[in-house]
């Protein structure tokens, strides 16, 4: 028998997915005003972000009614109290795209440090995370989600190069400081969309199978 | 955007029709009844108190509050249904699309103001007869069988009872005695429905089936809803109005009064710290 609330999970459900690809187009915005040193894309993406924060009010309130109209239980239950968590984690994409972009803007004042190598591959990752964890909401693919937490590693393994190899640049020449700097910022803002792309696939498999998989070290006996 | 495949990153995407979270207010719709300054009394007792209250068209309003707060009541002061009770006395108006209920003739007040009752309480008839009963009576637009079978219908109840219409009522479940009686009330096309507390006696899936026929039927007609299950208030309704000890404490769209009541007392209620 179909629930009539069974319209607002679906509702619920739509409104998070609009969030994610406002999110995932940001990242991937974001990240190509760095790489093509695009200063029209970078403040496209400043004058975006308004729309993810307001959905991220919106879904909070659809969240609060329906856990107070509705009762729900098992699955359904898991699904919005993890849909709370999602969207938080959205917004914070959003906010690392902007600001990936205001570094943008301040690296564009500055002639290139370098030929991006490793930085066009790590947001490559960073954005297949995203999109790999948005899609394992949608689909409740747990395996995709298992995915998405072991390409964590590997993104964080980019940061750490690209920090070690601009540190080099810094300390051989004091002219490329500012932009050097900006740019192991945008790394660790890709970093950051990593993090919370995994927490999102975290959440998949909260819904799905009911297991918290966050924090593996602390002892749950 | 929906499926479980997302299309890749485009730069161009389209956001997807969904509703905006229901901010309806009250005062925007249209109102079937209309209680205004209503007192109401037991012989010298008074048991409601300045009652104002509008019943919102096509919605389903539910009145919750404690075991004798008033909400029976007020519910059967909507069709006149206290005149049963000797020295039950009202003061104050009522209105039904504009006009006061207590100067019309009260049977053809409760045709339009239909009402089903807490326990199921089908005719000893048959089905098809429980259901045909008030169309005799009041006349039908349609061939008897066929308004039968839309009251039926209405009542999620015909795919049930098609081919056993003229069994006894008394050989249906209790959830189906309900639904029964429901159909029974929809069959003279009232323009309201009032049922008080009608699920408190019926299991779970009987109880979620009645519900979710709530939510549909208010398409058909204005619905007033009498329970002390405040989540099925919660669940069905579009407002609710709560009262204590005979007063009306608290009236508002249903989510606004289940996440932000305005009043301590409706809080307090809510939140199990009273009733």
């Amino acid at each position: 028998m179909e629930r009539h609330f069974e319209k607002d999970l679906n509702e619920l459900k739509e409104r998070l997915l609009w969030m994610g690809s406002l999110a995932e187009r940001a990242v991937h915005q974001a990240v190509h005003s760095v790489l093509d040193s695009d200063e029209q894309l970078a403040k496209r993406v400043l004058d975006e972000e308004d729309a993810i924060n307001e959905l991220q009010i919106e879904i909070d309130d659809r969240v609060v009614q329906l856990l107070a109209l509705h009762q729900l239980m098992a699955v359904d239950l898991r699904f919005v109290l993890a849909v709370s968590r999602i969207n938080n984690d959205l917004e914070r994409i959003g906010d690392q795209a902007v600001n990936i972009s205001q570094g943008s803007l301040r690296i564009l004042r500055h002639p290139r440090v370098k030929p991006y190598v490793d930085l066009p591959r790590m947001s490559e990752l960073a954005e297949e995370m995203v999109r790999n964890a948005l899609n394992a909401v949608v689909r409740r693919d747990v395996e995709l989600a298992q995915k998405v937490l072991a390409t964590d590693d590997q993104v964080d393994h980019y940061r750490d190069q690209i920090f070690r190899e601009l540190l080099t640049y810094m300390m051989g020449d004091s002219s490329v400081v500012f932009p050097a700097f900006e740019l192991i910022l945008v790394a660790k803002n890709l970093e950051r969309i990593g993090d919370h792309a995994t927490n999102i696939a975290e959440d998949v498999i909260y819904i799905v199978q009911g297991q918290d998989v966050r924090h593996p070290t602390v002892d749950r006996r | 955007m929906h499926a479980s495949v997302r299309p890749a990153v485009s730069v161009n995407i389209t956001p997807p029709a969904t509703s905006a979270t229901n901010r309806e207010t009250h005062a925007s719709l249209t109102m079937r009844m209309t209680v205004s300054k209503v007192n109401f009394f037991y012989g010298s007792k008074q048991t409601l108190f300045d009652i104002n209250l509008g019943i919102a068209t096509s919605k389903v309003t539910a009145l919750i509050g404690p075991s004798g707060c008033g909400k029976s009541t007020l519910l059967r002061t909507l069709n006149r249904m206290y005149e049963t009770v000797r020295n039950a006395r009202i003061e104050g108006e009522i209105l039904l699309d504009g006009q006061n209920i207590l100067s019309q003739d009260v049977t053809s007040l409760r045709r339009r103001v239909g009402m089903v009752f807490q326990r199921p309480n089908p005719f000893p008839k048959s089905i098809f007869d429980n259901v045909a009963y008030g169309l005799k009576i009041n006349g039908s637009k349609l061939p008897l069988a066929e308004a039968v079978e839309k009251s039926l219908r209405h009542a999620a109840l015909w795919d049930e009872v098609k081919d056993h219409l003229h069994k006894s009522a008394y050989e249906l479940s209790g959830g189906q005695q309900q639904r029964l009686c429901i159909a029974r009330a929809l069959a003279v096309e009232p323009e309201v429905l009032l049922l008080d507390e009608p699920c408190s006696a019926l299991d779970p899936i009987s109880t979620a089936k009645i519900e979710e026929l709530l939510v549909q039927l208010k398409d058909l007609c204005t619905i007033t809803i009498v329970t002390h299950n405040m989540q099925q208030a919660a669940r069905v309704s579009d407002f609710t109005a709560f009262l204590l000890t005979g007063q009306l404490i608290e009236f508002s769209p249903t989510p606004h009064l289940f996440t932000t009541p305005s009043d301590p007392r409706t809080e307090a209620y809510i939140t199990g710290r009273f009733g």
